[in-house]
């Protein structure tokens, strides 16, 4: 009966979803295995990305060169133990990013990957965005919520909405060329740096805290607002003591999820952020977070390059799973029918 | 129709909301359904075309009959199973809700709609019966100029007597009405009530009402029902005139409700 | 003086909706600026290969019109599942969180997965990956708009249909999405102007091709990567190019969201 098959039909592509995401954690996981096994969790404090570091004579049993195309069937990796003085016998096959293995020396070498750099770029860019865009994502939708009349607070609320449908891309091409000089200006220092990333970033996911906000302040009851004015209170004082400890939940929700989508936006911060491999040390400094880490290296990295980017892509994956989990199950419990 | 010894629990309920009743709904009569919300009248109503099925999990006892009319015999609609067998039931016992519930198609698409679930595909024959069944819900003469216009521009009373024609198009035996007045106008509710006694000359109707003059007017037999139990069950004049149970009295005089 | 607090707050809040309108006209305006002066018709007429934007205009279409295909069925079906038959069923509900968290997913991550799974096999990128990754994309978004209207629509409506002897699918095609056409088809609408935006999950699946392409097993020509590697190069005239492309590309996707607002709107009973 068609009704029957339809059910099947409608219940496999509901399916679909979970394969799909079970499918890519597994994904990832196995394309960063190699990365995983050789440098653990010291992976996530190390700051050195693409270093040839010497290896001791004792530990010079192995190394290991992960061939990228069999990497994906189920992770299987061709282990070539090399024992080798001359590094042009490692050429053909160890594709580190771009460079060149000319090696002085005799000694020999592994590449050393590790992905504090970008997690802490990500982490230092996020933040800034945040401090940025809560407080006018707030002001805004208490604007849009409570003191705009409708004939304004329909357009506006459309702007804000357009603001958001604007492609990162385009928000890095103007970040890039007019917004960071005048930052740089204001705040001395470089042009493509955390901050100018920080903020541009912020003003890209203003537009989201700003709804969700809106709609968390929205589903305050009118009576309750309307008991507080009765005793005299001012906009600001029902604001505070009514609206917000009301939708208090809503609002820390639409934070945290404001900020999981800040984690894992790519372009505009690959625009400014510079993508220097170094830990900044003024808010003013270039460095790099794990999508631009990511969007910069893929095309031309192979082997244990490659797995160390499916690492951090890993580490992405999960950290903004959790965010957002977090934000949808304690703050954002809403009721669908 | 006969309800026998019929008890209902909703799905995750602890108790069940119907306890053994027993009703005869008559042939081609008025039955009404009253008592204050929450007595089950609605529950019981809507066990009589098994529309709890779309929720899973509730739990029926007892039997409720339904006469073929091809066999003469009484069959147990709570042991329907099969898809075929539910359809059928429904097309055989017709449904009409609180609010109007217009499908969003065409005047003509909705008459038609269940006669083309019944492999009617005879586009005279379909026309035929469409207009008949607008006669019969006195609303012919307003639509037959636009039939093929948006059913959502009718007004509510309108909608609603669309909802009859469409589910008296099917011909079926039984019809029931769940409060199918209290969202309307006065004027509206008396065109429908009218249209009501109209129609059981073709149909056996049960009807549930919160309003107790709707009842006195147009029901032959009145069933008072109070926290899912049947109190009193009597011809209309009996219940409304002489009640023999104190709770029914009560309820009808309007010490409580 | 609590007037004073209130005054002093409700402006700054204000203020705050207007830093919002500012960033918004300035980043339209730049747009506009620095876009019409690089704009002329033969961007239109030439490929990238020739300094136009033809190739890069009808790929992006391309690959979100294939995406389109396999997404919207995918994610409407979905829909209809945990709306319709799964409704309040664990199973549904797990899906149904799955699908939102999936939505605020980073999209370099499955540009990641797709590159793993679709082009490292097969050697190379290609058009099909680029759908792909998109079609990921889109899935949950269609999957949340379907569903949310659904359940705008009264269940009388539902139990009405079931009570003519309709059985469910019937009642979902012809009664229950046709009351939320509407709302449906503007959440596609939405879906459709924001992956037609992305670049992330392009960069390393379809990359971006010079020439004129319709051959979707190599890397295929994407507006959005094209903007990328033009806004890095070297040449003013390549920078031109890459304004001028973003002002196309922005236009397109205000069309598209302001038209499916408007939409919306109109139909409003």
């Amino acid at each position: 009966m068609l009704e029957k098959l339809f059910q099947k039909i409608s219940l496999g592509s509901a399916s679909f979803v979970l394969v799909l995401l079970i499918g890519i954690f597994v994904t990832l996981f196995l394309a960063a295995k190699p990365a995983i096994d050789e440098f653990g969790l010291h992976f996530l404090v190390d700051p050195r990305w693409n270093t040839e570091v010497p290896v001791e004579n004792s530990d010079m049993t192995k190394e290991p060169q992960a061939v990228s195309s069999s990497m994906m069937q189920d992770g299987v990796t061709t282990d070539d133990v090399v024992e080798d003085e001359e590094d042009d016998l490692l050429a053909d096959d160890e594709d580190l990013l771009g460079d060149d293995e000319d090696l002085e020396g005799e000694k020999a070498t592994k590449t050393v990957y590790g992905g504090l750099v970008p997690i802490v770029g990500t982490i230092l860019s996020t933040l800034i965005a945040m401090l940025f865009a809560v407080p006018i994502a707030m002001g805004i939708a208490v604007f849009l919520a409570e003191i705009a009349p409708k004939n304004i607070s329909t357009p506006v609320g459309i702007a804000i909405e357009l603001l958001a449908a604007i492609p990162s891309i385009i928000f890095g091409m103007w970040g890039l060329f007019y917004f960071a000089p005048i930052i740089s200006d204001i705040f001395g220092g470089y042009q493509v740096s955390l901050l100018t990333a920080g903020l541009v970033l912020g003003i890209m996911i203003l537009p989201f805290m700003a709804a969700i906000t809106r709609d968390s302040m929205n589903t305050t009851p009118d009576i309750l607002k309307e008991s507080a004015y009765a005793l005299g209170a001012t906009k600001f004082e029902v604001i505070k003591d009514v609206i917000f400890p009301y939708s208090k939940v809503g609002i820390i929700g639409s934070i945290i999820l404001s900020l999981g989508r800040a984690l894992g936006e790519t372009m505009a911060v690959a625009f400014l952020i510079g993508a220097v491999y170094q830990l900044p040390e003024k808010i003013t400094d270039p460095t790099i977070s794990i999508p631009v880490a990511m969007a910069v290296n893929f095309g031309e990295a192979s082997g244990l390059g490659e797995s160390a980017l499916f690492y951090l892509g890993l580490i992405l994956f999960v950290f903004s799973f959790g965010v957002i989990s977090l934000a949808k199950f304690y703050f954002l419990k809403r009721n669908k029918g | 129709m006969k309800v026998e010894n019929f008890s209902f629990t909703y799905a995750g309920a602890l108790k069940p909301s119907l306890r053994g009743i027993n009703l005869p709904i008559m042939q081609n009569k008025i039955t009404a359904l009253i008592g204050p919300s929450g007595c089950g009248k609605s529950t019981l109503l809507r066990s009589m075309n098994r529309i709890h099925d779309l929720y899973p999990g509730n739990k029926y006892e007892g039997k409720i009959e339904l006469l073929n009319l091809e066999t003469g015999e009484f069959e147990n609609i709570l042991e329907i199973k099969k898809e075929n067998d539910f359809i059928r039931l429904r097309q055989n016992v017709g449904m009409i809700f609180q609010k109007p519930t217009p499908f969003p198609m065409s005047i003509f698409d909705n008459v038609a709609y269940g006669l083309k679930i019944m492999g009617i595909k005879n586009k005279s024959e379909l026309a035929d019966r469409v207009e008949n069944a607008l006669k019969g819900a006195a609303l012919w003469k307003e639509v037959h100029d636009r039939l093929n216009k948006s059913a959502m521009g009718l007004s509510g009373g309108q909608q609603q007597r669309l909802c009859i024609a469409r589910a008296v198009a099917v011909k079926p035996e039984v019809l029931l009405f769940d409060e199918p007045t209290s969202a309307l106008d006065p004027i509206s509710t008396g065109a429908i009530e009218e249209l009501i006694v109209e129609l059981k000359k073709d149909v056996s109707i049960a009807i549930v009402t919160h309003n107790m003059q709707q009842a006195s007017r147009i029901s032959d037999y009145t069933a008072f029902m109070y926290l899912g139990d049947l109190v009193e069950y009597d011809e209309t004049e009996t219940i409304f005139l002489n009640p023999k149970i104190k709770q029914t009295e009560d309820y009808i005089t309007g010490r409580f409700g | 003086m609590r007037l004073v607090v209130n005054k002093i707050v409700l402006g700054l809040s204000v203020f705050a909706a207007l830093l919002g309108l500012v960033f918004l006209g300035w980043i339209l305006v730049t747009l506009f600026l620095k876009g019409m002066t690089a704009m002329n018709l033969s961007l239109f007429t030439h490929d990238l290969v020739d300094n136009g934007l033809r190739n890069l205009i009808v790929g992006q279409f391309v690959l979100a019109g294939l995406a389109s295909l396999i997404g919207i069925p995918l994610g409407m079906v979905a829909g209809i599942y945990l709306r319709e038959y799964g409704y309040g069923s664990r199973f549904a509900e797990l899906i149904r969180d799955l699908s939102d968290i999936m939505m605020s997913a980073p999209s370099i991550v499955i540009g990641a997965f797709v590159y793993a799974v679709a082009v490292i096999p097969f050697g190379g990128p290609s058009g099909f990956a680029g759908a792909f990754a998109l079609a990921i994309m889109m899935i949950p978004i269609v999957i949340n708009t379907t569903d949310s209207m659904l359940s705008l629509v009264p269940k009388e409506l539902r139990e009405a249909g079931i009570a003519l002897g309709a059985s469910k699918y019937k009642v979902i095609f012809d009664i229950v999405i046709r009351a939320a056409k509407v709302g449906i088809m503007t959440g596609i609408l939405l879906s459709f102007a924001r992956i037609i935006g992305e670049t992330a999950p392009l960069l390393f699946t379809s990359e971006t091709s010079n020439y004129f392409t319709l051959d979707l097993t190599e890397s295929f020509p994407s507006m959005t990567v094209s903007i990328y590697n033009l806004a890095n190069e070297p040449e003013e005239s390549a920078r031109d190019l890459a304004w001028a492309a973003s002002l196309i590309l922005t236009v397109l996707v205000l069309v598209i969201n302001l038209t499916g607002r408007y939409v919306t709107r109109n139909k409003h009973k």
